[in-house]
């Protein structure tokens, strides 16, 4: 029972922490949509010619993502893709990446 | 022992009531279990990684794989075209077994029993799981092309829609073919697997021609009313590459074939050539088709997209081609790799006595080469829907290359590489 109350409290924390109820794997989830071709976790095969994300400064990623929204930054594919996920989406995808090794 | 602990995990998420609606604990909650998994696919090495990934080693998962390597059907085109090898689209398994401590076995899936949630093999004996994963990809619907239902007939009138041998043996006759000759490829109506693979496939033919046997010639034998994909851009091509090499005729189902003289039987036309590829209708791949899952027009698992469940044998979830897929989704290895992520996150929770998430998002990126070195693609991101209960496409978002080029042809090579370690190192 005590270790429920404890699991309960670090619960409650949790949930008054986050905007809405959302998966607490979100951010791990909708990162990994992108890991197909930046590599698992955002560590991307050496020498295929793809950016690692794992490990790059969210604010940094954040501009990237939002220069390819907007077509600023020409791109082959990426200005496609960005839009499919909306800058709440993008926000904890680089959260996540930034907190990879 | 592994009931005790799922019934354990039951009760907290019942006493914290609310809380485990709202997640609060998911993040904590460990989940434990065994995971089968049967196909090493797109879908199947993907999930197996990741469950073992994500659960940190906490989920127990076999993966059943009737083949000894994993060989890409992506890329394997190339190799039909002459400008890549088997062993370049060749990956071990050794590193889902040796890295995160899949236990692989080389057999086949005999049968399911979903009541009992156990599997038996081929090669005999049964096994038991928490939760079932079903990524067999296609099989082939050989009653609608009646001559092709011998296996001597399968030897000679090539799919090569499942890379291995038969993508050896493509190659072989295409080399061993006289200069002057035809090659045909026939395509069936979509859905079918990996929509712009045909198109592709017969743009590499036609360069190898072009460059070795140029009085040869390309026909696309199309069922479909038009290009299923990327018209404009393959269109544009033919155009401009491939002009007196090759020809488009649409609305040509090949309904049968006369092997001895290589032949393919349309409604009103007969076609003859000197090679003849035929990729015959396919639907889920036998284990799935045969297990009693709910179907769609008798060939597409039907699934709930928030766990990739299926809808009538909940614990079992389908993956990759198999599935009826949500609106505009390719059957693609990529999506298969996607799908195998969004159930992963979904058994994980649902192994820990939680929802699966109720946000989940696929996207899809499909590379083409139409020369050996240039390419075009089509992207797309699905978002998923409460209202529909599936996953859309997200509008304004998504699209295809503005022309072909130099530059998706080394990202297309990357994608590989990234896509074969994402799954399988």
């Amino acid at each position: 029972m005590k270790m429920l109350t404890t699991v309960a409290t670090v619960c409650l924390l949790a949930v008054a922490s986050a905007a809405h109820a959302a998966d607490p794997n979100l951010a791990r989830n909708l990162a990994a949509t992108c890991a197909n071709c930046h590599g698992t976790n955002g560590n991307a095969v050496k020498g295929s010619g793809m950016d690692s994300l794992a490990g790059m400064e969210k604010a940094k990623t954040l501009q990237k993502l939002a220069d390819f929204k907007s077509g600023d930054k020409p791109a082959s594919i990426m200005h496609q893709i960005s839009k499919g996920y909306t800058d709440e989406q993008l926000d904890l995808i680089a959260t996540y990446f930034a907190a990879q090794k | 022992m592994m009931l005790m602990k799922r019934r354990d995990f039951l009760k907290v998420g019942a006493a914290s009531g609310a809380m485990a609606a709202l997640y609060g604990c998911a993040g904590g909650g460990k989940a434990s279990g065994h995971v089968v998994v049967v196909g090493g696919g797109y879908g199947g090495a993907t999930i197996a990684k990741y469950l073992r990934m994500w659960s940190e080693g906490g989920v127990q998962v076999t993966l059943i794989e009737r083949n000894p390597t994993f060989i890409s059907c992506p890329i394997s085109n190339l190799v039909i075209g002459g400008s890549k090898t088997m062993e370049d689209i060749t990956v071990s398994y050794d590193g889902l077994k040796n890295k995160w401590g899949v236990r692989v076995i080389q057999d086949d899936v005999a049968a399911v029993d979903a009541a009992k949630k156990t599997i038996s093999l081929k090669a005999g004996g049964a096994m038991s799981y928490d939760r079932l994963v079903l990524s067999p990809g296609v099989d082939f619907m050989w009653d609608e092309i009646p001559g092709l239902k011998s296996a001597d007939a399968q030897s000679k009138i090539l799919h090569a829609w499942k890379a291995g041998p038969q993508t050896v043996a493509l190659r072989k006759q295409l080399e061993a073919m006289k200069d002057g000759g035809t090659y045909a490829i026939s395509i069936p109506k979509a859905p079918y697997r990996c929509p712009p693979g045909p198109y592709e496939r017969a743009c590499l033919v036609a360069d190898y021609f072009k460059k070795n046997k140029p009085k040869s010639k390309v026909v696309i034998l199309d069922a479909n009313e038009d290009v299923v994909s990327k018209k404009g851009l393959f269109m544009k091509a033919w155009g401009d590459l491939y002009k007196g090499t090759l020809e488009y005729r649409n609305n040509a189902e090949v309904k049968d074939v006369d092997v001895a003289s290589n032949t393919a039987i349309l409604e009103f036309d007969k076609f003859k050539a000197d090679v003849l590829n035929v990729i015959p209708p396919h639907r889920a791949g036998d284990i799935a088709h045969k297990s009693g899952l709910k179907l769609i027009n008798n060939r597409w698992v039907d699934i709930n997209w928030l766990s990739m469940e299926s809808t009538s044998m909940p614990g079992i979830h389908v993956l990759g081609d198999a599935i009826f897929p949500a609106p505009t989704m390719p059957k693609s290895g990529h999506m298969a790799n996607q799908h195998g992520k969004l159930a992963a996150a979904a058994i994980l929770n649902q192994l820990a006595g939680l929802e699966p998430s109720p946000t989940p998002v696929v996207m899809n990126t499909c590379y083409s080469f139409v020369d050996a070195k240039n390419v075009i693609h089509v992207s797309s991101v699905h978002q998923y829907d409460a209202a529909t209960k599936t996953v859309q496409p997200v509008k304004g978002a998504g699209g295809v290359s503005a022309a072909r080029n130099e530059l998706e042809g080394k990202v297309a090579i990357g994608w590989a590489k990234n896509i074969w370690a994402d799954m399988l190192t």
